[in-house]
């Protein structure tokens, strides 16, 4: 009997659930897994070049393109060339933000910088990338300042080298490096500060005990400690460099990004089975990413 | 001879919080040193000023009298075992062991031989591939001991080296620490809120209360000859009279302590040797402690006893309970006058 | 109680120059969007000059009377409302399925349930886009509101599931002891828990689909929501102060529910459970 009353609750229970997760999980599963897959089916079929119209077969000829096509491999190593310099600058500049947030700062200025941080990334991203075309245009902020540094000379030397440069900052890889590492400096700063904030200071008192001047306690000590937080800012700030479409059409040279091919493609171009391919390169990129860091052993002190 | 350490009237206080206040004392080389008191006594604070993790608001800190008030914690002859034993998640047990010497610059063999010999002197020669989180309590602590002596330090500093430890750990390592200390003959210092603990292993004693040091004795003066009420009750829980107690008790209205092994329990024919104190109370409760067994006696309005009786005497505690009246008596000369 | 950390000794402030840098960082990031909004009132409309030659409402009267930025800000407000519904709904659903319990495969659908704010928005936008072009569909209102959805109601749901799992299980226990019987457990015991997560999420999620641009480019078809507005505006400015006025109307509309839902999900640490 009283399994039987068990077994009817257990049941009911479930039933329960069920009804709980059922939607949600349709929904998701569905719509959105569905389209991914749909997606990744398209990656493998290929448009047909006379009749532009999708053929529904499958077949690994709108990879090969994707591949073998240099202009699409420019494509590809520019967007990961940006994408891993990006990572690096926005670790360089994040690191002392964080940790003076996470190891000096009273109560009060470590809230005051919490939401310094959090507000400009909360701010509207169309916004933001507008806010450095202004910017960077040829008669905005940026010229006047570097005006009145003294520093035009300077500026116009750095727009004169080749590739990066450009007409104006507003127009070249230059501006748009600035714009990138602007826009994702907040998701590098957040994961370093919560790691360095998990440091514990008697760690640093030991390493300082045992007769390491502040410079070796920061190598040998807060660093490693770091990085968990540094893996985990860069891959945001990887990903997101990757697949981001809208800042190098709007900031930056004439260059196609990973990005911008998979709205063309799909678009103007109609050749969605393109697009797809392009689409899923940054997901393997990411993915070698992933497996490189742990590798590394990016995540060992967690 | 020079100190090894000395404070000079160093203070500090946290906002409106006196951590320390005005505290001098001077500890000799070789000295085994105790720091005890309750928490918040600044104890914790007095160790830290020492190692160098923080700067006396006033006052000066002075290691083999150098003035090092000013010496940021990597310039001083000074090692400490943290509470937290604070080995790095990231260094096997060997690394962390040879860090004192790797920010030295010292070659890499170099280390590694000395890193062995350490870990061989705390009986954890094998574990050097291991990382932190693998080892017990017990063997994270001895690998923080083996880290803080590879620099060959002047003073260690422990702060509260075994409380994290079980029972008969912490009884293993309070010989094993005491042998070590005697044997590397540098001075050690400890931070303990155990008397128990400070009265075993420690050649001397400062105790801590509220900022001050109320006593720095031997363990045997402090437990035989306690100066303040407080001393008297946190070293060995002496029962301590006051003034109005002590009139009624004696005759005399200074206050004094008196152990509860040093009062005797009359048996109902018993008379009193001459001279010694006597009163008449009613048992409170009785506390078997294996050996001995402790009871609380009212003897007034305001005042219980605590008496202390080894369960070998038998006799005349066996069968006391709650409510059984009884007679106590002492030696005046037991009875320690105390300061206000 | 406030309490200041004590003074530390000399060796352990920070050096200038991280205190530089780290205010330098923090002035970085808010440059532009001080910028911008210096901007809205400039009387130059023809160049982005600095610094600008006079300052003025005037482009604010001249927004106020386009009738296409008021299209447009309809759209979004009535595409971000839909969403932010759809959201709380399905995300409070899944919210309470998968707090507490464990069954196989809960990995892989937490996975899923993290998936559509993990990957890079033009995956998002692609595959909706060629999902929608399988069906047959044609992209249009409800298509902008489907793709939203989808990512709102992760955001929701992680909102809520955090909330949920810091609620004490004896809590309900003890509810159910007394007599409670499960709609009462959830209206009396459960529902004052979360609400303020579900508001904070649901905010966040409108903000969210307020200011969505990258799947929205590829799911809305003709529509223009305000921020596909503001997009065609970067490539072919009419009147560029009134660009720069939405800029600002668009801070300050995402902005409000953004520091709002923050504000509830922070103190709220202190008054409940734990």
């Amino acid at each position: 009997m009283a399994s039987r009353a068990e077994f009817s609750l257990r049941g009911r229970q479930a039933f329960y659930f069920a009804l709980l997760l059922a939607p949600p999980l349709l929904w998701l599963g569905i719509v959105y897994l569905g389209s991914l897959f749909t997606l990744l089916l398209q990656s493998f079929y290929a448009i047909d070049e006379f009749t532009a119209r999708i053929v529904p077969a499958f077949t690994l000829a709108t990879y090969r393109q994707l591949l073998t096509q240099p202009a699409h491999i420019d494509i590809i190593v520019r967007t990961l060339l940006m994408a891993v310099a990006v990572t690096l600058a926005a670790a360089v500049i994040a690191f002392p933000v964080a940790l003076y947030m996470a190891r000096y700062a009273g109560p009060r200025m470590k809230a005051l910088f919490y939401v310094g941080v959090m507000l400009p990334m909360w701010t509207s991203y169309l916004v933001k990338v507008y806010a450095w075309r202004l910017i960077l245009a040829k008669q905005g902020i940026a010229s006047w300042g570097f005006e009145q540094l003294g520093l035009m000379g300077a500026l116009d030397s750095a727009l004169e080298v080749p590739v990066v440069g450009g007409p104006s900052l507003a127009s070249s890889y230059i501006g748009m490096f600035v714009v990138f590492v602007y826009m994702w400096l907040p998701f590098m700063i957040l994961p370093l500060a919560a790691a360095l904030e998990r440091v514990p200071a008697s760690l640093l008192q030991a390493s300082a005990d045992l007769g390491a001047r502040p410079g070796q306690t920061f190598r040998n000590v807060v660093l490693p400690l770091a990085l968990p937080g540094l893996a985990a800012g860069s891959i945001f700030t990887f990903s997101l460099t990757l697949g981001d479409y809208i800042i190098p059409s709007v900031v930056g040279a004439p260059g196609y990004f990973i990005g911008m091919m998979v709205y063309q493609q799909q678009g103007t171009a109609g050749n969605l089975p393109l697009a797809a391919a392009f689409a899923v390169v940054p997901i393997v990129l990411i993915g070698l990413y992933l497996a490189l860091a742990r590798r590394l052993g990016a995540f060992d002190a967690l | 001879m020079t100190p090894a350490i000395e404070l000079r009237a160093t203070r500090r206080a946290f906002g409106s919080v006196i951590a320390l206040d005005s505290v001098s004392l001077t500890i000799a080389p070789g000295e085994f040193f105790a720091l005890l008191g309750p928490s918040g006594s600044g104890k914790t604070t007095c160790l830290r000023l020492i190692a160098g993790f923080d700067q006396p608001d006033s006052g000066t800190i002075l290691l083999d009298g150098e003035d090092v008030t000013s010496t940021p914690p990597f310039a001083r002859n000074v090692n400490t075992v943290f509470q937290d034993y604070a080995l790095f998640p990231h260094m096997t047990v060997a690394e962390n062991v040879a860090y004192g010497l790797r920010v030295r610059g010292i070659a890499a063999a170099e280390r590694s031989k000395q890193a062995v010999a350490m870990l061989d002197l705390v009986r954890l020669g094998e574990f050097g591939a291991r990382r932190p989180h693998q080892l017990s309590g017990g063997q994270r602590q001895r690998v923080a001991l083996a880290r803080a002596l590879i620099n060959r330090p002047k003073v260690l500093l422990l702060d509260e080296p075994l409380g994290a430890l079980d029972l008969k750990l912490r009884e293993e390592m309070q010989a094993e620490l005491k042998g070590l200390q005697q044997r590397l003959g540098i001075t050690f210092v400890f931070v303990t809120h155990d008397q128990g603990e400070a009265l075993s292993m420690a050649d001397r004693v400062a105790v801590f209360s509220q900022g001050r040091i109320e006593q720095l004795d031997t363990p045997r003066e402090l437990y035989n000859r306690p100066q303040t009420a407080f001393v008297a009750s946190f070293v060995g829980s002496a029962n301590v009279v006051g003034r109005e107690a002590a009139r009624f008790l004696t005759g005399s209205s200074r206050a004094f302590a008196i152990r509860p092994e040093l009062i005797d329990l009359l048996t109902p024919d018993e008379t009193a040797a001459d001279g010694c104190v006597q009163c008449a109370g009613e048992v409170v409760d009785v506390l078997y402690h294996g050996a001995s067994s402790r009871l609380r006696v009212r003897v007034d309005e305001h005042t219980t006893l605590a008496v202390a009786r080894a369960e070998t005497t038998g006799g005349a505690v066996e069968g006391l309970a709650a409510g059984a009246r009884v007679r106590l008596a002492w030696r005046p000369e037991h009875a320690v006058p105390l300061q206000d | 109680m406030r309490s200041e950390p004590p003074r530390r000794p000399s060796w352990e402030r920070p050096s200038l120059l991280t205190r530089v840098l780290a205010a330098a960082g923090l002035v970085f990031l808010h440059a532009p969007v001080w910028v911008i909004t210096l901007y809205a009132f400039t009387t130059e409309d023809r160049t982005y000059q600095f610094p600008p030659p006079g300052l003025t409402l005037h482009w604010f009267d001249v927004a106020f009377a386009r009738n296409d930025i008021w299209e447009s800000m309809r759209l979004s407000l009535l595409v971000a409302s839909a969403a932010t519904l759809f959201a709380i709904v399905l995300g409070t659903l899944a919210a309470f399925a998968l707090a507490r319990r464990t069954f196989s495969g809960k990995e892989s659908i937490t996975l899923l349930f993290v998936l559509p704010i993990a990957l890079p928005g033009i995956l998002t936008g692609l595959a909706l886009l060629a999902g929608i072009r399988t069906i047959g569909i044609e992209p249009g209102f409800w298509t902008i509101v489907a793709g939203h959805a989808t990512f709102c109601l992760v955001i929701v749901y992680n909102n809520v599931v955090a909330r949920l799992r810091r609620i004490p299980p004896s809590w309900v226990e003890a509810s159910m002891d007394l007599g409670a019987r499960g709609h009462q457990t959830f209206r009396y015991v459960l529902l004052p828990q979360i609400a303020t997560a579900l508001l904070a999420g649901g905010m966040l999620a409108f903000a969210l689909s307020f200011d969505e641009i990258i799947v929205t480019l590829f799911t809305a078809g003709h529509e223009r929501t305000l921020p596909i507005w503001f997009y065609s505006e970067l490539f072919r400015p009419r009147e560029r102060p009134v660009t720069n006025v939405v800029a600002v109307v668009v801070i300050l509309v995402t902005l409000v529910p953004i520091l709002l839902a923050y504000y509830l999900t922070r103190p709220d640490e202190h008054s409940h459970g734990n």
